[in-house]
């Protein structure tokens, strides 16, 4: 063995070092920067509807979450842009070394391939590298699920049931209220409805106030889905499983179906529709009367709110 | 372990290679060489994708714009979501890398003159063509099998699903069960036992190791799946309720039952691949693998912890905290023996002299998309953001990456790699470029749009969306059909090399390609070895 053979590996490592000690500092400030950005150009502009409530859907050409509307969708975006941009990182350091690999050690640049084969010091740093890297996911990741299962001291329950293809929704604690809702036909929309989102009759509930869902399920597996507010639980037949969420102000919120349950799964949209406590109040006494007749809540929401009497 | 079966006399003094020359029937039909049953298995994958490429064809075209008219019953949607599903999985993706390029190249690889079990082997080819016809069945009778490829009871009951499709379905996926489970022991008993001397465990080719490894993986995750399929069957046509709640069943249990086949499945279709990386950037970098004992106990660790790790498919359903905690840890820790591959293709590549051919093309392809498919997998492996993205686009991004750019990606790299191994003639390198870099673009126009449909909320499965999704899903539906070109060029390839007159050297790759299968002729005979080869 020469003394160039000898020496290759060892320069080698240290220009490698060299080399992931420049990346992971590139990392850190693609993170910082990175989410910094996105926060910024992120400032929530949502449509109005023609009852001046905000409309929390999809946005045309939207790329990123749905602004979020919820203490738990708060932490949910939070959470989604440190992890995104950390593996950002990590795939713009692949992608960077795979570009200068390829550029340096093409064969017309390098005609005479090395023989190394291995390098502990490298082979522990590149272990024991991703492995801090996850310590430093799971740490604020369990926080965020133990935030999502706090279901202690709700303001109010409301049974959440899964059908094909509507949604039921009781309110438990205030008798009789319990009532479908379907998808609005595409023939069917009056103007500011939304194909495949708004329904004929959509869960009311008070804003600011922390509410939990008892979801399950009538026949198959549906899962009851509103982006803006980070809820999401499979509704499943003979059990009943939890999701708590405290919506920061009144608006509208549009959710979906998110799993398989048959023919129309596209077409069992979830309208959430967020109420100052006042106006929540006076819509839950008349959809009470309704009820006692035997009836869905006949008076819309949007009604309620525009009803100066209310305020 | 190193002790080997073979006798030290030339086993085949009695036939000379290249004067064998069976019927086609019996050479096709009743096939025990491996590598005829190779080829065949090859040959059904490329059926198979065809099919499954034309449905994902269908839905992207339906879902190029909102509102649209192409299938307009949602059953028949879910039909083709669950047979794309299930032939790209079962029928191209297991039977390319396993059946085909573990067949072909197993046997060779280690020396052996074929593999443990030639009549098994047939066996196998046969059960899983069986299984392809079955799956179609569930596809087109009746009223197809709508149920996706998890099969989530209650709605694959017989209330949900009347008629008979799902139960095609679901013994489609018990013969291909079994056709995998065959090969799994075939593998097993080759790779363990018929090795060539010298060859010990720690001298195998990645490649080998790789197929090792996931016929393990097969072997103990098949059997959960056959119980729970039969479970199903039974829920459906003896009136039984294993998974239905009003007879005391769970549906849960059946989430269980499958995802514990079902991660360890994605491994399956991901560590061959990982094998096949290995070589083709060996060789065109003209330089030993880097850390070879790494890369083999990177792939036993994935192997291992891919079995405990299969309720983060279910933090959205039934399940605990505590369990969504273990879950997510356990997913993360993933990483890194994937990390540790990675990282050593690239210090292979480091310091090489990288000639920049079609196979090395897919594979450095390979390892960066299955680097950007990893890392949203990392973002997935976290229970609280799966709120947020269950059943999301994001996820249905999040696996193509790493299986229609990750596994194929390898299929595609081992083919071109091979191809003249197999066949004797070489490929059209500007051609096999075009086809490249038309799919390389492709997938990812496809596929990079639907994280952001997904990070906006939209569901999967849906023949329909809001409005608002229409944008990048025209963006996406735009770049499937540009794959689906793509596809059709590698078709002209095959045509090419199918008619070329060209002869190949034994060894056509040079320097960098050292193992065994590149010391026989092109194409490989019959009969493999004339002697049995000696390892140093």
């Amino acid at each position: 063995m020469s003394r160039q053979m000898k020496m290759r590996p060892a320069k080698l490592a240290s220009m490698m070092t060299r080399m992931a000690w420049v990346a992971l500092a590139g990392l850190a400030l693609a993170c910082i920067s990175g989410a910094a950005l996105v926060h910024t150009a992120h400032a929530a502009s949502l449509p109005t509807n023609s009852a001046g409530l905000p409309v929390h859907a999809p946005q045309p050409w939207e790329w990123w979450l749905q602004p979020s509307a919820s203490p738990v969708e708060k932490s949910i975006d939070w959470m989604m842009q440190y992890v995104l941009w950390m593996m950002f990182g990590v795939v713009a350091l692949v992608g960077l070394l795979i570009a200068f690999i390829v550029f340096r050690f093409n064969a017309k640049r390098n005609p005479v391939a090395s023989t190394t084969t291995h390098n502990t010091l490298i082979e522990v740093i590149w272990t024991l590298a991703p492995a801090i890297l996850l310590v430093a996911v799971v740490v604020p990741s369990l926080n965020l699920i133990y935030q999502q299962s706090d279901y202690k001291h709700p303001y109010m329950t409301v049974r959440v049931t899964g059908h094909q293809w509507y949604w039921e929704y009781s309110y438990n604690g205030v008798k009789g209220v319990d009532f479908t809702s379907y998808a609005i036909p595409p023939d069917k929309l009056k103007p500011g409805q939304i194909r495949q989102l708004s329904v004929d009759h959509p869960l009311v509930v008070p804003a600011g106030k922390k509410i939990v869902f008892q979801i399950t399920s009538g026949d198959v597996l549906h899962s009851f889905f509103i982006p803006s507010l980070g809820v999401q639980r499979y509704a499943i037949p003979g059990q009943i499983w939890r999701q708590w969420t405290k919506i920061d102000a009144p608006g509208v919120y549009y959710g979906e179906c998110n799993q398989i349950c048959g023919m129309n799964h596209d077409n069992m949209p979830i309208e959430i529709v967020a109420l100052p406590m006042k106006q929540f109040q006076a819509w839950l006494v008349k959809a009470k009367a309704d009820a006692a007749q035997g009836d869905v809540p006949k008076v819309h929401p949007y009604e309620v709110l525009a009803d100066n009497a209310v305020k | 372990m190193s002790s080997s079966v073979l006798p030290g006399h030339d086993v085949h003094s009695a036939h000379d290679h290249g004067a064998h020359k069976p019927s086609f029937v019996r050479r096709w039909l009743m096939s025990t060489n491996h590598k005829d049953i190779g080829t065949l298995y090859i040959t059904w994958s490329i059926i198979a994708a065809l099919e499954g490429g034309v449905l994902s064809m269908i839905m992207r075209a339906q879902l190029m714009h909102p509102n649209n008219t192409i299938i307009t019953n949602g059953q028949t949607w879910n039909a083709i979501v669950t047979a794309h599903g299930l032939l790209m999985i079962f029928f191209f993706v297991m039977p390319a890398l396993i059946g085909g390029f573990g067949n072909w190249f197993v046997p060779m690889m280690i020396g052996a003159p074929d593999m443990a079990f030639p009549r098994l082997n047939n066996m196998s080819f046969w059960f899983l063509f069986m299984g392809f016809i079955f799956v179609n069945l569930g596809l087109l009778v009746g009223h197809g099998s709508g149920v996706g490829w998890t099969l989530y009871p209650p709605l694959t009951d017989s209330t949900y699903q009347p008629g008979p499709a799902v139960d095609f379905t679901l013994f489609s996926l018990h013969l291909a069960g079994i056709s995998s489970l065959l090969g799994a022991i075939n593998f097993i008993a080759t790779i363990l036992n018929m090795r060539a001397p010298g060859m010990t465990m720690h001298k195998m080719p990645l490649f080998v190791w790789s197929i090792l490894v996931t016929a393990f993986l097969l072997l103990l995750a098949i059997p959960v799946l056959a119980g729970a399929i039969t479970m199903l069957i039974m829920d459906r046509n003896f009136g039984t309720s294993f998974f239905e709640p009003g007879g005391g069943g769970d549906p849960v249990l059946f989430q269980h039952l499958f995802w514990f086949f079902g991660h360890p499945e994605v491994y399956i279709m991901i560590l061959p691949a990982f094998g096949i990386i290995s070589h083709v950037v060996s060789t065109f970098s003209k330089k030993p693998i880097f850390g070879y004992l790494g890369m083999v106990y990177a792939m036993v660790a994935i192997g291992f912890v891919g079995f405990v790790v299969w309720a983060h498919h279910m933090f959205v359903s039934g399940i605990s905290v505590d369990s969504k905690v273990y879950f997510e840890a356990a997913t993360l820790v993933i990483a890194v023996p994937t990390g540790v591959k990675v990282f050593s293709w690239l210090a292979t590549m480091w310091g090489g002299s990288i000639e920049l051919k079609t196979p090395m093309l897919w594979a450095i392809g390979f390892i960066f998309m299955f680097v950007v498919g990893g890392a949203t997998g990392v973002v997935l492996a976290n229970a609280g953001l799966d709120t947020e993205l269950h059943n999301s686009y994001f996820i249905i991004a999040h696996f193509h990456y790493v299986l229609s750019m990750g596994s194929v990606f390898a299929i595609f790299a081992g083919f071109y790699y091979w191809i003249g191994k197999m066949y004797g003639r070489p490929y059209p390198e500007f051609w096999a470029k075009v086809h490249f870099w038309s799919f390389f673009i492709g997938v990812n126009l496809t596929f990079f749009p639907q994280h952001f449909l997904g990070l906006a909320g939209m569901p999967r499965r849906y023949p329909d969306y809001p409005t608002a999704f229409a944008g990048w899903n025209y963006v996406s539906s735009v770049g499937a059909m540009i794959s689906g070109a793509s596809s059709v060029v590698f078709l002209y390839i095959l045509f090419r090399i199918f008619t070329s007159k060209e002869v190949l050297a034994d060894n056509y790759w040079g320097q960098g390609a050292t193992t065994l299968e590149w010391t026989v002729p092109s194409p490989a005979p019959h009969h493999t070895f004339e002697d049995v080869p000696v390892i140093r």
